[in-house]
């Protein structure tokens, strides 16, 4: 039998009482961290309604359908339609550029490279990731678009019997489809560092069984490498799909600003909705800044949709996987 | 086809390290030879010269010589590829493709050897998982994805994607050390099933499964912790358990050290 000694056992009780104190502490301090993030959405959510609301409610229905923006005129005629347009097929562009580069470099760093070549280039990845978008913005205005006119012309001369790539003026430069090489330049390496980190998940044992099944280099990446990242991937692109539509400042300095809802891509203009409000803020008066705050509501709900999107899509691949169902 | 396994002044190296030294080991085919020995003796790293797969390692490498049927593994007519397609390996951890169906798993290396016919695909399948006992408990769900299967039920299953590509010999690097104690002996019983038609080799940590299944033993130890692994010796499994002739295997198999 052990008999506990009193003294002991109060001074335990007492030490308890304190570590209960910083238990108390603890939650009361994540607690309080916690209701500051939905304090913040609430708050964004709010301040969006309240000055959209005036802007929608004059516009009405032809807020989605108007392409031009004169909110200050009276009357205002005022629409998302161009912009949404811009920011949507800018971004689509942008991805079908810099998915496969991405992708591609990421393989290359982690299954391919000699590991001291892959480190410096893993570094140089990090660093374009790190470059501030006002910086790919002056890049692209005086050294990209120039440089693009000899690209767009040839694609004009060899598929320009497909509307998007033709210009009828044969004028190219500051076009939607300019913007959007600067775009991909921009999320190419977000896209790539990521679809990087994922490829280093995939488990040893996992490439080592297609190996040993006599799979090229090629083989065991497509056997083992790709099905185990598809959820990742995914991910990846749609971060860079996020930071592709809201992109404002590199957008706003390479696009000549123009509303309209038009597939040629190579002819200059065209808007998207964060290069827009970037530009009019400043000049715009009362209403005007209501219908761009109205304009940021949407683009809001786009990147809502696209997150909802890809969560669905990972979901799904994930779920088929555990099914079977390749 | 079994085919006999000759290997020669097999030293491996992983960098400056030297993992084993000098190993000569004559594998006979349709039989089981099984390689015993403490941790780090190098067992695994000699398991896995005999298939190439030891160069897949960063910064890996050997010299000696590996002969399949006397045709060199190493020679300049074979690239690690072909080697690999030939000499078919069981890993330690099942590792089917967690996100494949079970038959597209057991489908998967004849697929890599262009096989395209979904009858013939189809035939073979069912002859691996039959042959690798898991046929019965599968065949009504073989599109259900690998990983909602059972570790002993995935090592199988690994077994079977080995065998369909009907390779020479089957090398087994610890295949029961992550399973238990049942699918273990399901495991030991498909070895000597399988040995009437391949060369096995086995790689174990577990004396018992050395002494219940393998025809031949080889002994492989280190002197200390920066010492590379070297073959003690080698014989019949009963004499290796009962009399052996070095006495570093007598300590070991009983139980003295390792």
């Amino acid at each position: 039998m052990t008999a506990v000694d009193p003294p002991a056992l109060a001074r335990s009780a007492r030490r308890r009482r304190a570590t209960r104190r910083a238990d108390t502490a603890f939650r009361l301090v994540t607690l309080g961290s916690g209701l500051v993030v939905v304090v913040l959405i609430v708050a964004i959510g709010v301040f969006l309604f309240v000055h959209a609301t005036p802007a929608f409610r004059k516009a009405g229905s032809s807020f989605f359908t108007e392409k031009a923006w004169f909110p200050d005129n009276s009357p205002a005629r005022f629409g998302i339609a161009a912009l949404a347009f811009g920011t949507v097929l800018s971004s689509i562009v942008a991805l079908v550029l810099a998915v496969p580069v991405a992708v591609g470099s990421a393989l290359f760093l982690t299954e391919l490279a000699p590991r001291r070549l892959g480190r410096v280039v893993g570094y140089l990845l990090d660093l374009l990731a790190a470059v501030p978008s006002v910086v790919y913005g002056l890049w692209g205005i005086y050294y990209l678009v120039p440089r693009l006119k000899p690209v767009e012309q040839w694609l004009d001369r060899t598929v320009g019997f497909i509307p998007l790539f033709h210009s009828r003026a044969g004028i190219y430069g500051r076009s939607l489809f300019a913007a959007s090489v600067v775009l991909a330049i921009m999320i190419l390496p977000i896209i790539a560092a990521i679809s990087r980190e994922i490829f280093r998940q995939v488990p040893r044992a996992d490439r080592e069984a297609a190996l040993a099944l006599g799979a090229t280099r090629w083989e065991a990446i497509r056997l083992a490498v790709l099905p185990y990242s598809r959820g990742g991937i995914v991910g990846a692109v749609m971060l860079g799909l996020g930071r592709a539509l809201g992109e404002t400042i590199a957008i706003a300095m390479v696009l000549a600003a123009a509303f309209k809802v038009d597939f040629h891509i190579l002819e200059p203009g065209g808007n998207t909705i964060a290069a827009n409000i970037a530009t009019k803020f400043g000049l715009s008066g009362g209403a005007g800044r209501d219908a761009l705050v109205a304009s940021g509501l949407v683009l809001f709900a786009i990147t809502l949709a696209v997150n909802v999107v890809a969560r669905g899509v990972v979901y799904r691949t994930g779920l088929a996987a555990a099914e079977g169902k390749p | 086809m079994a085919k006999r396994i000759e290997a020669g002044g097999v030293t491996a190296w992983f960098g400056s390290f030297k993992a084993i030294d000098d190993i000569g080991l004559t594998i006979e085919p349709k039989q089981i030879t099984a390689l015993i020995g403490p941790s780090g003796c190098g067992k695994s790293t000699f398991i896995r010269t005999l298939n190439r797969m030891h160069e897949v390692v960063p910064g890996a490498r050997m010299e000696g010589k590996v002969l399949l049927d006397g045709e060199d593994i190493y020679g300049p007519e074979f690239s690690a590829t072909d080697v690999r397609r030939t000499i078919g390996m069981v890993f330690q951890r099942p590792n089917p493709f967690p996100t494949m169906s079970i038959r597209d798993n057991v489908a998967a290396g004849l697929r890599l050897n262009g096989v395209r016919r979904k009858a013939e695909l189809d035939d073979a399948v069912e002859r691996s998982l039959r042959l690798a006992a898991l046929w019965d408990e599968v065949s009504h769900r073989l599109g259900r994805a690998a990983a909602s299967l059972s570790g002993g039920q995935q090592q199988r299953l690994c077994i079977a994607r080995a065998i369909a590509v009907e390779p020479d010999v089957l090398l087994m690097d610890e295949p029961c050390s992550a399973l238990d104690p049942v699918s273990t002996l399901t495991i030991e019983d498909l070895m000597s099933d399988l040995k009437d038609q391949y060369t096995i080799v086995v790689v174990t940590h577990n004396m018992q499964q050395a002494a219940r299944v393998s025809d031949v033993t080889a002994f492989f130890t280190i002197a200390g912790a920066d010492e590379p692994g070297r073959l003690v010796e080698v014989g019949a499994t009963s004499k290796i358990f009962t009399k052996p002739d070095d006495e570093r295997t007598e300590a070991y198999i009983t139980g003295r050290f390792g």
